[in-house]
């Protein structure tokens, strides 16, 4: 009976003994791609940084104007006007399927706002 | 184990023999037994303690070898309690108030150099003039064969420039990383903005520190590490910005003008959109400021805010909501115009003669000096001065740049009968554009008065009630008509109704007196009149309008036009939607089906 106690005891020893070491060594190499990983975030980051810089020096206003001026045949571009502000009654509603009619391409303008566009 | 008797029968009988007592052998053997056990149970008892003793070493060994190691070892920081983002500690960015980047940082590096450890410092010193042109061939020999062991060659290089470096591949040039300030869109907000540069600096690194603007105002707001990379949201616009400026700028150059400035205001929180003063500067390159001369000619001169001009006629308008506010004249009360009204030794002119009499509003419209000033008189200097301070005129305005607070306005010593004539038609007392803008916004907002701001999102705060909301539809009511039939006549912006009000002050001489062909043209203007949403103040410094026979400086004719034309680009841009035909008919119409 001792014999076995001290032999299970022995076994024990020797099972917690290797499992502590696998442990030690997992947490040694989580530790490491931790560290791995907060690198590479700090480089995406560093990465993001430089790409918000570019995207906002590529959009910079300036050269968006010189863009649409030297795009102006294909894109035609010109600054925002107060006429093309919309009424949402210039919007014609659809039509229901069951009338049978369809609208043509160039909407009809049923209700008028009052005012008149120049 | 052999036990002792305590009476050995041979002992005894011998001691009988002898006549001896046999006790005594007895008593004999009972203690040589006793000392025996308590040899034993000493024996252990010493074992214990040295157990206990040595227990006790070892640990107060433990504990003095792991306080000396936490005493000698150097910090380190926990690499796994650390998340991604404590890495990051760089100045936080500055956003418009959509959301696009007005400043951000861009890691670069800079270049030093240790001469002990370079192999050819001539040629070095060659090579890096060849990339970097503007370095000094003989300063860097002398720097890199003498005594020193340390020498910045350039704060900030670029990737291109760092490579052609590394191609020269002494050992004795070495990289440190830099975080640098970059404003990508070059000028647009230039005096908003500011600029950077380095403060404190090493070798790994060196700190960034605002030198003007928002970037010193937050300085330490942006440095803080406790905001987490948060931007600072700037109320400003970056699109109507833009188009400010551009207009601005191609107006000032149409009327030959030195200078010009423009502040564009939420009426209702303060908010202001778009700020610009031309001549302006590059915040990555900020030029150094002038060594000689007026500062005020500096391109780092913010023209909006540090400026402080007689802003002219546009002060009338104040002169009309105080006498109106305090009942003392309706819009259809007539003055008395007839000029020239002498004052002691000092003559009050009007730009034309506008006849015997005219109205409060007329004398708005047509901008008459000798009104203006009968009606400051009907008020009164201390009243006055008191309605001008709530309308902040007296302190530097409280938004929050660095250069802000130097701002003060120039009163007059002495507040005069004089001073409150000439006052009311916007000389002897200058301020700047901003205070303009501010104190405008103020009487269209409905008379609440308003604190200029270059924030947004902040709780609207509402301002103590100035004039009242009656007075202030009046004055609407007025600066509308000044465009439609008064001085501003070129403000007409279709689909939005301008009103406005126009000021041509003759500027000073440094030596005294009053130039007789220089002026400041003022426009300041509210838009749209029947619900004011914005206020644009617009200055032009010196302009001239050469196109006719004549030349035109009057401010109908320089900084309206250009006033107009930011108008008409920039509400759009706002979001307002314009209004065709009467503008008492709604624009929206319920609609069903």
């Amino acid at each position: 009976m001792r014999t076995l106690i001290t032999g299970v005891a022995a076994m024990a020893v020797m099972g917690l003994a290797f499992w502590a070491y696998r442990e030690n060594y997992n947490t040694q190499t989580a530790i490491s791609e931790l560290t791995r990983l907060q690198a590479e975030i700090a480089s995406l980051r560093e990465g993001l940084a430089v790409l918000d810089a570019e995207w906002a020096y590529l959009n910079r206003p300036d050269r968006l104007r010189k863009l649409a001026a030297l795009n102006f045949d294909r894109l035609g571009l010109l600054p925002l006007t107060a006429y093309q502000f919309g009424a949402v009654t210039q919007v014609a509603y659809p039509l229901l399927p069951e009338t049978g009619f369809s609208l043509g391409l160039t909407p009809i303008d049923a209700i008028s706002s009052g005012g008149e566009l120049p | 184990m052999i036990r002792t008797p305590l009476r050995p029968l041979a002992r005894i009988l011998s001691a009988r023999a002898a006549g001896e007592n046999p006790d005594a052998i007895e008593r004999d053997n009972l203690r040589a037994r006793r000392e025996a056990v308590s040899d034993a149970a000493r024996g252990r008892a010493e074992v214990r303690l040295m157990l206990l003793g040595a227990f006790f070493i070892v640990g107060f060994c433990a504990v003095g070898v792991r306080m000396a190691a936490l005493a000698v070892s150097r910090p380190i920081e926990p690499q796994i309690a650390s998340s991604g983002d404590a890495i990051i500690a760089s100045r936080g960015d500055i956003v418009d108030r959509n959301g696009r980047v007005l400043a951000t940082n861009l890691l670069t590096y800079s270049l030093y150099a240790q001469p002990p450890q370079m192999i050819e410092p001539t040629r070095v010193a060659q090579e890096l003039v060849a990339i970097f042109p503007d370095l000094d061939p003989e300063r860097l020999i002398a720097d890199f064969t003498g005594a020193r062991k340390f020498v910045w060659i350039k704060k900030k290089i670029s990737p291109e420039q760092m490579q052609a470096v590394h191609d020269i591949g002494d050992p004795g040039l070495l990289f440190g990383p830099r975080e640098m300030r970059l404003y990508p869109n070059g000028d647009l907000a230039a005096h908003v903005l500011g600029g950077a540069s380095f403060g404190r600096e090493d070798v790994a690194s060196a700190e960034v520190v605002g030198v003007a603007g928002v970037e010193k105002a937050f300085d330490s707001w942006l440095r803080d590490p406790l905001n987490d990379n948060a931007p600072l949201r700037l109320s400003l616009d970056l699109t109507v910005q833009a188009t400010v400026e551009e207009v601005l700028a191609d107006g000032m150059k149409l009327l030959k003008a030195r200078a010009a400035s423009a502040v564009l205001m939420n009426v209702h929180s303060g908010e202001i959109v778009a700020m610009a003063s031309l001549p302006d500067f590059d915040p990555n390159a900020r030029p150094a400021p002038l060594t000689s001369g007026d500062q005020g000619d500096s391109p780092l001169f913010n023209r909006a805010v540090q400026g402080v001009y007689e802003l002219g006629s546009t002060f009338k308008v104040f002169a009309a909501a105080q006498a109106l506010d305090m009942g003392l004249v309706t819009p259809e009360t007539m003055i008395d115009t007839r000029g020239p009204l002498v004052w002691g030794k000092f003559r009050i002119n009007d730009f034309h003669d506008y006849g015997a009499k005219l109205s409060v509003t007329d004398v708005i419209v047509e901008s008459s000096n000798i009104g203006a000033a009968r009606i400051a008189m009907l008020i009164g200097g201390e009243r006055q001065k008191a309605f001008l301070d709530s309308l902040g005129f007296m302190l530097p305005t409280p938004v929050e740049l660095a250069e802000a607070p130097g701002a003060r306005p120039l009163l007059p010593p002495n507040w005069s009968d004089l001073s409150t004539m000439t006052i009311s038609y916007g000389h002897g007392l200058s301020a700047s554009p901003l205070h303009l803008a501010s104190a405008y916004a103020t009487i269209a907002n409905g008379g609440r008065r308003v604190t200029p701001t270059l924030l947004t999102g902040a709780a609207p705060s509402v301002g103590e009630q100035i004039i009242s909301p009656q007075t202030s539809a009046e004055i609407m009511s007025m600066l509308r008509d000044v465009v439609t039939r008064g001085t501003a006549s070129f403000a007409e912006v279709p689909g939005y109704a301008v009103g406005g009000k126009t000021g041509t002050a003759d500027k000073l001489k440094p030596s005294g007196g009053y130039y007789e062909d220089k002026v400041l043209a003022t426009f300041a203007a509210v838009f749209p009149v029947n619900d004011p949403q914005y206020v644009l103040v617009l200055t032009l410094d010196e302009p001239v309008e050469d196109s006719g026979s004549e030349d035109r400086r009057t401010a109908g004719w320089t900084a309206v036009p250009v006033g107009a034309e930011v108008i008409r680009r920039a509400a759009p841009l706002l979001g307002l939607r314009p209004i065709w035909g009467p503008q008492d008919t709604p624009t929206l119409s319920l609609a069903r089906n």
